[in-house]
């Protein structure tokens, strides 16, 4: 398999580059510090595999994944140790390997990307992974009650509890914003509040410091505004 | 923090190739020294989202170095940066202080 790597972590192309050297299945077509540079390698060249990493500066693997046409296989590299949610959003993302990479790691993802070539095209896959990943279990008066993430518009701290807004119904759960925050990918939920988690997804307008979805309006704060902005799709 | 860097993952990543070790110590050092530069310009100019940026990069390099607890408080750190909060600038900059001394040596 060809594979390119994307990495704006010199340290972390050279520790890559060294277990694809040592992993007989690859061959390596290139190493890139920036995605921008990537994209332009991969309209002109073939590529089965790219280990990308996710958290770049300016373009990120997410803006990467979300602007590529016909995406390779993509083995995702990170630093969040939390980030499984997100690696099982895209059929076509193998794996996701928190750095430091170990060897053994790293193997097992190839293995995984190769006999998945072998067997199962791409476009027939949902793998049980991505289903259960969309999937939140929250205890509210010792029940547990499911939420499919995706329907969620909103969540807003209440002092101990917060308050979760679904397309449906409302529920009130004893916890805290960044537990939860930390169970949604951060693909589509982002914190634009120190109050507030939202679905950037349902978002309607967006009028000087505040956001509204459905009927709510919800405020932005100052420090959260340029990650939010950044996450928009501008014209 | 009691803990101390240490090269224990780099040994257990380059295994008995000396020479990918040394190559690897000193892409180390040298991204490190302008990652830690990035992140001090970051910090005077108030750019915290920016050094929130820097921070998570510098969660590998704190990792590699075998810096587990301090990767934690790398982790809140850098959500702390994201609501301008410098309450653990204190003893992050001190992880960093003795990744530099550490880093020197080798």
């Amino acid at each position: 398999m060809n594979c390119i790597i994307i990495d704006d972590e010199q340290m972390a192309i050279a520790i890559i580059e060294d277990m694809i050297l040592n992993t007989p299945e690859l061959s390596l077509a290139g190493s890139f510090t920036n995605a921008i540079e990537a994209m332009k390698f991969l309209n002109q060249n073939e590529v089965d595999l790219i280990f990308l990493d996710i958290h770049m500066p300016a373009f990120t693997g997410i803006d990467f994944i979300q602007t590529i046409k016909n995406p390779p296989k993509i083995v995702l590299t990170t630093s969040d140790k939390d980030f499984a949610i997100t690696a099982f959003e895209y059929d076509f993302i193998m794996d996701y390997l928190v750095k430091p990479l170990s060897i053994k790691r790293f193997k097992k993802a190839v293995q995984k990307t190769l006999s998945f070539n072998n067997t199962v095209p791409s476009n027939e896959i949902k793998p049980l992974e991505e289903e259960t990943h969309n999937i939140l279990y929250v205890n509210i008066d010792r029940r547990l009650i499911k939420i499919d993430i995706p329907s969620i518009n909103i969540i807003e701290s209440k002092g101990d509890y917060i308050l979760i807004k679904t397309e449906k119904k409302n529920y009130t759960v004893h916890s805290t914003l960044k537990k939860i925050e930390d169970k949604l990918p951060e693909s589509i939920f982002l914190k634009v509040h120190r109050s507030y988690v939202i679905n950037f997804l349902k978002i309607i307008d967006i009028e000087g410091n505040s956001v509204l979805i459905e009927k709510d309006v919800i405020p932005i704060s100052r420090s959260n505004r340029a990650e939010l902005m950044k996450r928009l799709n501008f014209l | 923090m009691e803990e101390h860097p240490n090269l224990t993952q780099i040994n257990k990543i380059c295994g008995s190739n000396i020479d990918f070790r040394t190559k690897l110590i000193s892409i180390l050092k040298n991204e490190l020294i302008s990652e830690i530069n990035t992140y001090q310009k970051n910090l005077s100019s108030k750019n915290y989202m920016e050094c929130a940026e820097n921070v998570h990069k510098l969660k590998h390099k704190i990792s590699i170095l075998g810096l587990e607890k301090s990767y934690e408080l790398a982790v809140r750190f850098e959500e702390d940066l994201k609501n301008s909060n410098l309450k653990r600038k204190t003893d992050f900059d001190n992880i960093l202080k003795s990744m530099l001394v550490f880093t020197a040596q080798l």
